[in-house]
């Protein structure tokens, strides 16, 4: 692949929880802890993980909606938030569409003026923003001359997400990143906004960062899967390699709790059990050891690293002792000639 | 009993129909629901936000505001008429004949009582036994629920307890005083996919070990494949189709229901590809058009259908279809 257009490194977020008596925070809580990936011109990311895994602190972050505690986010070779790419000049190529489609849309505004507030905002003229709100609403389905002068709160869920896409791509963005964008739809209009969505990714050609907890509509939606968890990341690969072939057992657990829809195979057992640990006390080393089958003492001494295997045809990172030679660990996977990171 | 072997209904609805009078123009959310449940039998109500499952459900126990409710039609379970209940009667029988639990354990439960006391009050409200009895049954119900060391876990706030840990605790506090129906309101929507699976199947188990009834609402079809013996799929109000479980999933036939099974991303799809999609979106419930509430979205929809509603058809042995249409839908 080509060189990339998003490189995320060393990423992390750190949240106060408690303060003490001077109001200075004294425990954190780290969303999102060290992640590295790259996004690539054209592709579909499709990011999966359980709440509280930092998927949605990751997307605000690469937003710069909140700020990141340390690491880079580097967008075409130049460093967000410096000199070389400021911010506001980013976030022209870097949109967002959020889960809750009503409290994304100021509801004193009409579609129109939604549409066309962002374009104005960087430099262009109000004709121009109104033409291509008009233009941009007739792209993702809605009748301009029926929607318009609507407000927010005459629009239906499905509608209000259309107006939300272009909204987002008023600004003639280079990335979107969805949200949750389709989750809060009901399953029989969650497919037609999946449509649009591929639509407007060959004739815009976009580059999305797809986050759901959907696992269905990530395969769907993806050309690469990111699975993290407890903000980490577990692993990242090719989509059917990781949906066919996954190596974290993180993954195949969560792979495994797909339900089957044959009545005559249902689910026999839970693949894991218990619930994911508080992310303000995180287990040390491997985060995912405390529920996993295959945990020895070197998974919970030593934070395995992210490696992929050096006979991928494609990059297919994991982070796991048992992809790791020389990690110890007594199971490990003799495919897995890793090269590091 | 084996479910869905038996003809004897534990619970019936016949006619329902739920109108909200609260707002400016009344809302008919429930339009003429019948549905009986056999004893032992689990049954998924499937559909879409504003379909009125969780209308129909919360009608069973009477959880609707009454002064701006009007609801017509027959509930009874067994020999009670669930509508003609007053006063104490209708306290003693929400949780001890009929139970129910909730998508969000933690708006369910009071914060400010241990969920121990929660139960053992609940025990002790409707049955007359000493407070170390209540505990124990208490404790005994937190071990069947698997709770991790259970008798330090009834000592805990519901804040203090993980997600899937208080959905646990709420199945525990529902079955407290053994109710021979239990109503399921998307127990598992707010959960994670790997508690999801174990909260799913820990339900599965227990409806088995106790012969609970069950109505299972929710909107995701592969929940309802997970756990239930029949399938009602519904659509503006009504009950659209009804089936086994087999029946529904493998030969649909009411279109709405055809096109949610067609509209599920559902393993390796080509990526590029588009999924079928049912066009338009659901309909509002103040405005519905005549007929067929689905014609408007329907593929098949023809002049028939927006006369009147379709009255259901049996296209084969218990499994019933709301449609005027259902030669178009069978398959060749």
């Amino acid at each position: 692949m080509t060189s990339p257009l998003l490189e995320v490194r060393g990423l992390v977020k750190q949240f106060p929880v408690r303060k003490n008596l001077f109001g200075r925070a004294t425990t954190f809580v780290s969303a999102v802890d060290g992640i590295d990936f790259d996004l690539f011109e054209g592709e579909t990311l499709g990011v999966v993980g359980e709440s509280g895994c930092g998927k949605s602190t990751t997307a605000r972050l690469l937003m710069h909606l909140i700020e990141p505690t340390a690491g880079t986010i580097r967008f075409g070779g130049r460093t967000v938030g410096t000199a070389e790419l400021p911010v506001k000049e980013f976030r022209r190529q870097v949109q967002m569409v959020f889960q809750d489609s009503y409290a994304s849309l100021n509801p004193r505004l009409t579609v129109e003026e939604s549409i066309a507030f962002g374009p104005t905002v960087h430099g262009v003229s109000q004709r121009e923003a109104n033409a291509r709100a008009l233009s941009l609403l007739e792209r993702v389905g809605l009748d301009p001359r029926r929607f318009a002068g609507r407000f927010t709160h005459e629009l239906s869920g499905g509608q209000r997400q259309r107006v939300n896409i272009a909204r987002a791509l008023a600004l003639q963005p280079r990335i979107l990143v969805l949200d949750e964008a389709v989750s809060a739809l009901d399953k029989s209009v969650e497919a037609q906004v999946l449509n649009l969505l591929a639509d407007l990714k060959e004739a815009f050609g976009l580059t999305y960062l797809f986050i759901s907890h959907d696992l269905e509509v990530v395969r769907f939606m993806s050309t690469r899967v990111l699975v993290m968890y407890l903000g980490r990341v577990a692993e990242l690969g090719p989509t059917e390699a990781l949906y066919t072939g996954s190596r974290h057992p993180y993954t195949t657990a969560l792979l495994g709790s797909l339900l089957s829809m044959d009545p005559d195979h249902r689910t026999a057992a839970p693949p894991i059990t218990g619930d994911p640990p508080n992310p303000i006390d995180p287990p040390p080393g491997c985060r995912f050891h405390t529920r996993c089958a295959y945990a020895e003492g070197v998974c919970s001494a030593r934070m395995p690293a992210l490696l992929a295997g050096a006979a991928d045809a494609a990059p297919h990172w994991v982070a796991c002792h048992m992809h790791a030679p020389r990690s110890g660990h007594s199971k490990l996977k003799a495919g897995a000639a890793p090269e590091t990171a | 009993m084996t479910p869905g072997s038996g003809d004897e209904a534990i619970l019936d609805i016949s006619g329902l129909r739920v109108t909200f009078t609260g707002g400016p123009r009344p809302v008919r959310a429930v339009d003429g629901v019948d549905l009986k449940l056999r004893r032992g039998e689990v049954v998924a109500l499937l559909g879409e936000s504003g379909s009125g499952k969780s209308v129909t459900l919360r009608s069973i126990l009477r959880l609707h505001p009454e002064k701006k409710t009007r609801i017509e039609g027959g509930i009874r379970v067994q020999d009670v008429d669930v509508l003609r209940l007053k006063g104490r009667a209708l306290a003693d029988f929400r949780g001890k004949r009929v139970s129910m639990i909730f998508q969000e354990p933690m708006l369910a439960m009071d914060p400010v009582y241990t969920v121990g006391r929660q139960i053992t009050e609940s025990i002790i409200k409707h049955e007359n036994v000493s407070p170390d009895e209540a505990r124990r049954r208490a404790l005994t119900l937190f071990e069947q629920v698997r709770i991790p060391s259970p008798a330090r876990r009834l000592d805990a706030y519901p804040h203090e307890m993980s997600g899937g840990m208080r959905q646990r605790a709420m199945i525990a506090l529902a079955l407290a005083c053994n109710p021979q129906v239990l109503l399921a309101d998307e127990p598992t929507t707010a959960l994670d996919a790997t508690v999801q699976v174990q909260i799913l199947l820990l339900l599965r188990e227990l409806q088995h070990q106790l012969g609970l009834s069950m109505i299972f609402v929710t909107h995701d079809i592969s929940v309802g494949v997970e756990v239930a013996d029949r399938i009602a799929v519904m659509y503006a109000g009504r009950i659209v189709e009804i089936g086994s479980v087999r029946d529904v999933i493998r030969s649909p036939r009411h279109p709405y229901t055809i096109g949610l099974m067609s509209t599920r991303p559902h393993g390796g799809r080509l990526l590029g590809n588009r999924l079928p999609a049912i066009p338009g979106s659901p309909p509002d419930l103040a405005n519905l058009p005549p007929g067929c509430a689905f014609a408007p979205r329907c593929p098949h929809a023809g002049e028939a259908c927006g006369v009147s509603a379709p009255a259901p058809v049996e296209v084969s042995a218990g499994h019933w279809v709301r449609c005027v249409r259902t030669d178009l839908t069978a398959k060749a």
